[in-house]
């Protein structure tokens, strides 16, 4: 099978015989043992239990009683969740040598649905970051062009599934994380309604804020992964407790009549002008296919970044404090209780995760609290009050996903740059809606360009309908990087 | 403006043993960043309430019985130092004159 087939396409051949499980995924293994030392995309290659799972998932097919449309597919999962018996390092010295006693929820429902893990990704350490630069072990490169980043903080995930070393994976988004990378590696990142995908088993970055995420090759795929995982669970007293629609039943419905917005504060000085041009012209290809389109106002839209940095330091800084040095990680020697603590997060953390855990305990601190942390949480409300008169108007709304294409590495240094990078992410994650990105063209030097829909609470199924009949409409899903 | 007080205060707060180096780059950073976070305050939200969570969700309850959890081992087994059944830490508290042992 081609490197680049869908999720949807292998199952498809799985089922008819036409391609074995097993050989599909020593493939993969083989694209991985040959390619990855370029890429970086992986932390840990789970060669010998994805060769088991492929192995049962062929007997499945051949006794015919495949688990899922998700059996025997080749994914990469983002070194964040717990995986049971598989060291769990969330890009941090601090849990080099983590090894998880039990899987995240959306890894027991993935393995449930038949799938194929094929190993651990790279990403920012604990989540913080745009570019996986931050990763405490190695730099991950953007498939498409090798001295560029492959946006962050899930880039080993979105590098794999571009690279063509998985058919599909997961990430986390809480300020962009998912949307970003999939917009510069040319793939779906799809982050859902907060409280749709149970976050048990997700190392904590910023509860309020962490969205468990899929990344595909197209929307097909995107509504097989979602649904996969999405659903009520127990063990996060978060998720919503409300039935799941068939995304992929909901696909092929088109957008005849779906009103869609364009946010103006979206386009205004900052945009990288070829990314202008592609989603204005994205938009074109949406109202042709039967849309209305109409301009709306997200006022608040140039306050969303200085919100977020308050808000997901905070919870950050609270988050965190269970590094210590006691339960499980690395430890430091020190003269009493506190100084072993102290001692152990100096040397475990990063230099990102010392500035946001600093950050956080100042917004939260005796004295700044109101002035910092009181005032961003009002602010969030401001935020969310705009997506709410938005919605009386439109269903959906149509954006860029990133203000420039894929960077350079050590091209984003100051700190506050790179947070500038998550602009038109942030709203959506501080609003819990739904948002996909999904390719929308090429830059002028090659590089791929996301369009970003944000839709309804819960309406995933409206986003999923209208991203696949862009996708349908357009050629960008035939493209894909050379790395040979 | 913060100060190198504040970053050494906020630094003890937040258990991480800073060099010099890193207390005066942290302190410069924190800075930028803060007078950034700062536009904030030009938003009047005199009259909004604030929002901790996207999607409203209260007293999420289950009922109080007895399920399957972790083993003591499995519990124990990343743990730095382990000391029978329990973590062991550094000594906490100093012994002194008049203090239980």
């Amino acid at each position: 099978m081609d490197a680049h087939a869908a999720i949807h396409e292998l199952t498809a051949a799985f089922a008819k015989g036409a391609a074995l499980p097993l050989a599909v995924t020593e493939d993969y293994l083989a694209r991985i043992g040959a390619l990855d030392a370029k890429v970086g995309a992986y932390l840990t290659v789970t060669r010998d239990e994805a060769l088991a799972a492929a192995r049962a998932s062929e007997a499945r097919y051949r006794a015919g009683t495949p688990l899922s449309p998700l059996d025997g597919a080749p994914l990469a999962i983002k070194d964040v969740f717990c995986t049971a018996g598989v060291r769990t390092t969330c890009g941090s010295k601090i849990l080099e040598t983590f090894v998880p006693p039990y899987d995240a929820t959306i890894v027991e429902r993935l393995r449930k649905a038949g799938a194929v893990l094929l190993g651990k990704t790279n990403m920012d350490e604990f989540a913080m970051g745009s570019s996986t630069e931050h990763s405490a072990f190695h730099l991950t490169r953007n498939p498409w062009d090798l001295a560029r980043v492959p946006g962050g903080s899930s880039g080993g995930s979105a590098a794999a599934v571009a690279g063509g070393l998985a058919a599909g994976g997961f990430g986390t988004d809480t300020g962009g994380s998912v949307r970003q990378p999939a917009a510069f590696c040319g793939i779906v990142g799809f982050k859902p309604t907060y409280g749709r995908v149970s976050r048990y088993g997700l190392i904590a970055f910023a509860s309020s804020l962490d969205h468990v995420s899929p990344f595909a090759l197209d929307i097909h795929d995107t509504a097989l992964l979602l649904g996969a995982v999405a659903g009520h669970d127990p063990l996060d007293a978060t998720s919503i407790d409300v039935p799941v629609p068939d995304y992929a039943a909901v696909l092929g419905a088109g957008v005849k009549g779906l009103r869609i917005g364009v946010p103006d504060e979206y386009f205004e000085a900052g945009l990288d002008p070829e990314i202008d041009r592609a989603v204005r012209a994205a938009v074109d290809v949406l109202r042709d296919l039967g849309a209305t389109v109409e301009p709306v106002s997200l006022p608040t839209t140039s306050y969303g970044v200085a919100t977020y940095y308050v808000v997901a330091p905070a919870e950050a800084s609270s988050n965190l404090a269970r590094y210590d040095g006691v339960k499980y990680g690395l430890r430091v020697p020190g003269k009493d209780l506190i100084d072993m603590v102290s001692r152990t997060r100096a040397a475990g953390f990063g230099a990102e995760v010392k500035r946001r855990i600093m950050l956080g305990t100042y917004a939260l601190s005796a004295g700044y609290h109101d002035a910092y942390y009181g005032q961003a949480q009002k602010v969030r409300t401001l935020v969310r009050q705009d997506f709410e008169r938005a919605f009386e108007r439109v269903d959906v709304l149509a954006a860029p996903t990133t203000p420039g294409v894929a960077f350079r590495h050590g091209e984003k240094a100051d700190p506050l740059a790179m947070y500038m990078n998550d602009v038109y992410t942030v709203p959506a994650s501080m609003t819990g809606l739904p948002a996909v990105s999904v390719p929308c063209g090429f830059s002028d030097a090659g590089l791929p360009i996301g369009m970003q829909l944000i839709g309804r609470t819960l309406d995933e199924a409206t986003l999923l309908r209208a991203a696949h009949a862009y996708e349908q409409a357009t050629p960008w899903r035939a493209r894909h990087p050379s790395l040979a | 403006m913060i100060s190198r007080q504040d970053v050494e205060h906020v630094a003890r707060l937040a258990r991480l043993a800073l060099t010099d180096a890193e207390r005066e780059r942290m302190r410069e950073q924190l800075d930028g960043i803060l007078a950034y976070i700062d536009t904030l305050r030009a938003l009047d939200t005199s009259a909004t309430e604030p929002t901790s969570h996207a999607v409203p969700l209260v007293n999420v309850m289950r009922d109080d019985e007895n399920r399957p959890c972790l083993g003591q081992d499995a519990a124990l087994a990343n743990a730095p130092e382990r000391s029978g059944a329990f973590f062991r830490v550094p000594k906490i508290l100093e012994e002194g004159p008049g203090e239980p042992s």
